[in-house]
């Protein structure tokens, strides 16, 4: 933890990620309901009661913002989590079985690379339908391929290191060996790609909302930014301020990558 | 015999890259048949269509056959570059991808050329100076630039340079203004915010990998065998800093040509710019599912050759590797 | 003749000095030993005469070094690099590493020329230097890529490359270390064979005291970043006055079918953060008495032998009842 906030990217990628995370579970304490336009429309910031100023229909921009930053949060983290599990299982079992599977599954795994990833995304969350589990389920099918080659990588290293074979000549059953033997040392690994996942999940998310594909039932950054395109010359601060929130929460998120990156592997250093 | 090798590297990733391809085309396969709804109708997209319509796109399409059938037709008529019918532009898909692809691809090789060229301009400075301010601050920029959704970044530009500074247009492209043909500069400045809105990203991530590539590449022996020799620092450099780093960087252009491309879908949305993007925000509301299977697969195309041109490149940069 | 004279030469650290008072001379057509274990110092007196260190770190801290007379500490930047690789060249430990692995080796060969203002006819002139270092074929060698030539191939094309301007001295850091012992002798037989046919002065060094020994005339011993004894190759090694000398030609001549069986200096090369005061083989001397809390200097014994001890005058063998 010491050694974490003195990286350079630490202690500033904590903040924003923590300002984040209170801003979208506090929504409801610190704005009013982002649904409510009963004020003037297009109202500059610094009204009265409209700290960021209003939208095309009236409704408060700050209060979308808070409530918008639960969409991307919550996104973010649960593609990325599943992304993970999905990652770890593919990896470790390439990794650990080796031979065919190692191959087929790798296969699959550059496939998903090589699609652009964002375009599949759009189309297939036009032909399913708009909603946030949709879009969830989607991205995290997407998400996991990087995950999947580190730890097959780091499984098939680890496979015959010398504890490991130590572990398996003391009778321990393979199952165990892959779980209790090698998945720890995979994980310190695997979290900075978790990290680095929710901010690429984040800016995803918020490119489907940017063309019309988010849930239409919540406020989320992205959209915000498809009606603001309309308003640009009237109405700049409807497209500043959730840009600027995307921007600060995916590089919170890339910064901690980057500073997990510098306390779990030293060698990484400056590199 | 290098000749020979090389064509022999082409051919084998040439086997890679086809059934690449096929994938593509049955996930889009997959996707029309996975989806809610009649096949029919959701390739016919929400465009009000006479009565018999649908009977007749199921029979051209094969749908009342066998799913295997079904999608030995849709490859075959794939592989012919029949990429289907848009109902709602009443156009073959493949002739309005065709149309649009001269202006996505001079948006994304502009962008790309930019980031690259910037990207490892930077990345070798901060290379050179490692630890020092300027290092620091490319360092810092461009983890922000990585950050910064493009399209964010695009409307911002449209804000500055063209709603409160006047100084270049906002939308389109020159074809808009006038019917003569347009000047070189009158092109570019259309050109230039779009370019540069979809560069930042590519440019961060550029400037990033080469500043590890070269910082690495400068600390070898070679390098200072080189400098033994009498060489300037520019010859340094340029000569074997910048080969033995570009091996990454080569690698990481290559790679995010396709996510350029995939990126300038926004870019154009936003910038009005005429290309397969904003045919792709058309055919998303239009619900134009074939439209956007399209470009869904050509866009894959361009990423799969990218990716070729990449390995190529590599393997003719680096005698060393063998695949 | 004098062609290099080190002067009172120390490198170093800021604050901690890794070389120090050293000096040597090397005359026109005259091969000098410089012997030491690893750490001694040896590598960074040479790399002081080139006026450049693999660190940055790393600078010249006192001394003078003159070639030709001329102070090089005197010189700009731009001279010194005016100098490298023309009138000094240099050969390295691992050819491997000093070989840049995206250059075909004959362009190595001839960048000194291109360096110094010779580009033309230089490719022809690398092709001449190839066939001097005895390698067959150089047409198809200058071609090829380091790494699909051997070990000994890679040493005799960067001693070409060392010798591209005609240099009038050649700093030969551990040549032959890295290299199997059937092809040592070989490129030991070719410098030697160089340095009489192109008048080379040579600055050998080695670990090796039997090498040094073979093929120098002048040997300097350096133990801990300072030099403890100097003489004509054939005295220093049939009657070597210094502690530390002696045990090295022990160790030399100590084979596996020697009754008395391997022998190895007992203890280990201090640390440079961590110096010994006075003497600095004090702690591994048998023959260390209060005196030697002072440090010695290289004091002159005779008109061409010098060593730093305090107890040499009394002709003792150090190690006589070891092993």
């Amino acid at each position: 933890m010491r050694r974490f906030l003195a990286t350079r990217t630490g202690p500033a990628a904590a903040a924003i990620v923590l300002a984040a995370l209170l801003l979208a579970v506090l929504a409801p304490l610190l704005a009013g309901d982002p649904f409510d336009g009963a004020s003037d429309a297009l109202l500059p910031p610094g009204s009265a009661g409209h700290l960021l100023g209003t939208d095309d229909l009236g409704r408060d921009i700050w209060a979308e913002l808070a409530y918008g930053a639960r969409v991307s949060l919550l996104v973010g983290v649960v593609t990325a989590s599943i992304g993970l599990v999905i990652g770890v299982a593919v990896g470790a079992a390439a990794g650990f079985l080796g031979g065919w599977v190692d191959t087929v599954l790798m296969r699959v795994a550059e496939f998903f690379q090589t699609v652009p990833r964002f375009m599949l995304a759009l189309i297939a969350v036009a032909l399913f339908g708009p909603g946030i589990t949709r879009v969830i389920v989607v991205l995290a099918v997407l998400a996991w391929p990087q995950t999947a080659r580190v730890v097959r990588g780091l499984y098939a290293a680890l496979h015959h290191a010398g504890y490991v074979d130590a572990a398996r000549v003391g009778g321990m059953p393979a199952l165990s060996v892959a779980l209790v033997e090698i998945l720890p040392n995979v994980l310190a690994s695997v979290i900075v790609l978790f990290s680095l996942d929710v901010a690429t999940a984040i800016l995803l998310e918020a490119g489907l909302g940017f063309f019309g594909l988010g849930d239409p039932d919540r406020v989320s950054w992205g959209g915000m930014l498809n009606e603001a395109q309309q308003y640009l010359r009237s109405a700049w601060w409807m497209a500043a301020f959730p840009g600027a929130a995307i921007a600060a929460v995916v590089l919170g998120f890339n910064m901690l990558g980057d500073a997990l990156n510098q306390v779990l592997d030293p060698r990484g250093r400056g590199a | 015999m290098r000749a020979g090798a090389l064509a022999a590297f082409i051919l084998r990733r040439l086997l890679v890259a086809v059934p690449m391809m096929a994938c593509v085309a049955i996930v889009n396969f997959l996707l029309i048949r996975a989806a809610p709804g009649d096949p029919a109708q959701i390739l016919m997209g929400d465009f009000p269509a006479p009565p018999g319509t649908l009977v007749a796109i199921r029979h051209a399409y094969g749908l009342d056959r066998p799913l295997w059938v079904q999608l030995a037709t849709y490859l075959a008529q794939v592989a012919q570059g029949d990429l289907g019918y848009s109902f709602a532009n009443r156009q073959p898909v493949a002739q309005l991808i065709l149309e649009r692809m001269a202006a996505t691809l001079s948006l994304t090789v502009t962008a790309l050329t930019l980031a690259s060229v910037l990207g490892v301009l930077l990345g070798i400075l901060a290379a050179r100076r490692q630890g020092r301010w300027l290092d620091t601050l490319v360092q810092t920029v461009s983890l922000a630039g990585y950050s910064v959704p493009e399209f964010w970044l695009g409307q911002m530009l449209i804000l500055v340079f063209a709603v409160w500074l006047g100084w270049l247009p906002a939308q389109g492209d020159a074809s808009v203004r006038s019917l003569a043909p347009p000047g070189f500069l009158e092109k570019l400045s259309y050109l230039a915010l779009p370019a540069l809105a979809l560069s930042v990203r590519y440019l961060a991530l550029i400037a990033r990998i080469t500043r590890s590539s070269m910082i690495q590449a400068l600390s070898s022996d070679f390098i200072l065998a080189a400098r033994l020799r009498g060489a300037s620092e520019l010859r340094v450099i340029l000569r074997h800093g910048l080969r033995n780093a570009a091996g990454p960087v080569v690698s990481v252009i290559g790679t995010n040509a396709g996510f350029v491309l995939a990126g300038s879908a926004l870019i154009e949305t936003v910038f009005g710019w005429p290309g397969i993007g904003r045919l792709l925000y058309g055919a998303i509301s239009q619900r134009d599912t074939p439209v956007m299977l399209g470009i869904l697969l050509v866009v894959s195309l361009c990423v799969v050759l990218a990716n070729l041109a990449t390995d190529i490149l590599q393997q003719v940069i680096d005698p060393r590797i063998s695949r | 003749m004098t062609l290099l004279e080190i002067d009172s030469l120390s490198v170093g650290l800021r604050g901690t000095l890794l070389v120090q008072h050293v000096s040597l001379r090397v005359d026109r057509g005259e091969t000098v030993g410089l012997v030491g274990e690893s750490g001694s110092g040896k590598s960074l007196t040479a790399f002081a005469v080139m006026g450049l260190f693999p660190s940055p770190d790393l600078a010249i801290r006192a001394g003078q070094i003159r070639l030709d007379g001329v102070d090089l500490r005197t010189m700009s930047p731009r001279q010194l690099r005016a100098i490298r690789g023309a009138q000094i060249g240099m050969v390295f430990q691992d050819p491997s590493a000093f070989l840049d692995p995206l250059m075909p080796v004959g362009a190595q060969v001839a960048e000194a020329l291109r360096i110094h203002g010779r580009a033309s006819g230089a490719a022809a002139e690398a092709l001449r230097l190839l066939r001097l270092v005895d390698l067959p074929d150089p047409a198809g060698i200058a071609r090829r890529f380091p790494h699909m030539l051997s070990g000994g191939q890679r040493q005799r094309v960067l001693i070409a490359a060392a010798l591209a301007m005609r240099p009038d001295l050649l700093l030969a850091d551990e040549p032959t270390t890295a290299l199997d012992a059937t092809v040592q002798a070989g490129i030991l037989d070719l410098l030697g064979r160089l340095q009489r046919e192109l008048g080379l002065g040579v600055l050998l060094i080695s670990h090796d005291l039997a090498v040094v020994a073979e093929r120098c005339t002048q040997v300097a011993v350096m133990y801990a970043g300072r030099i403890v004894e100097t003489g004509p190759a054939a005295a220093l090694f049939t009657a070597p006055r210094h502690p530390y000398t002696q045990g090295l030609v022990r160790s030399t001549l100590a084979t596996a079918a020697d009754a008395k069986a391997l022998f190895g200096i007992p203890g280990r090369v201090p640390s440079p953060a961590d110096m010994p005061t006075g003497c600095r083989f004090q702690p591994r001397c048998p023959l260390a008495v209060e005196l030697c809390r002072t440090a010695p200097a290289l004091t002159p014994r005779g008109d061409v032998r010098a060593d730093a001890c305090w107890r040499s005058h009394d002709r003792i063998d150090a190690w006589r009842d070891a092993g």
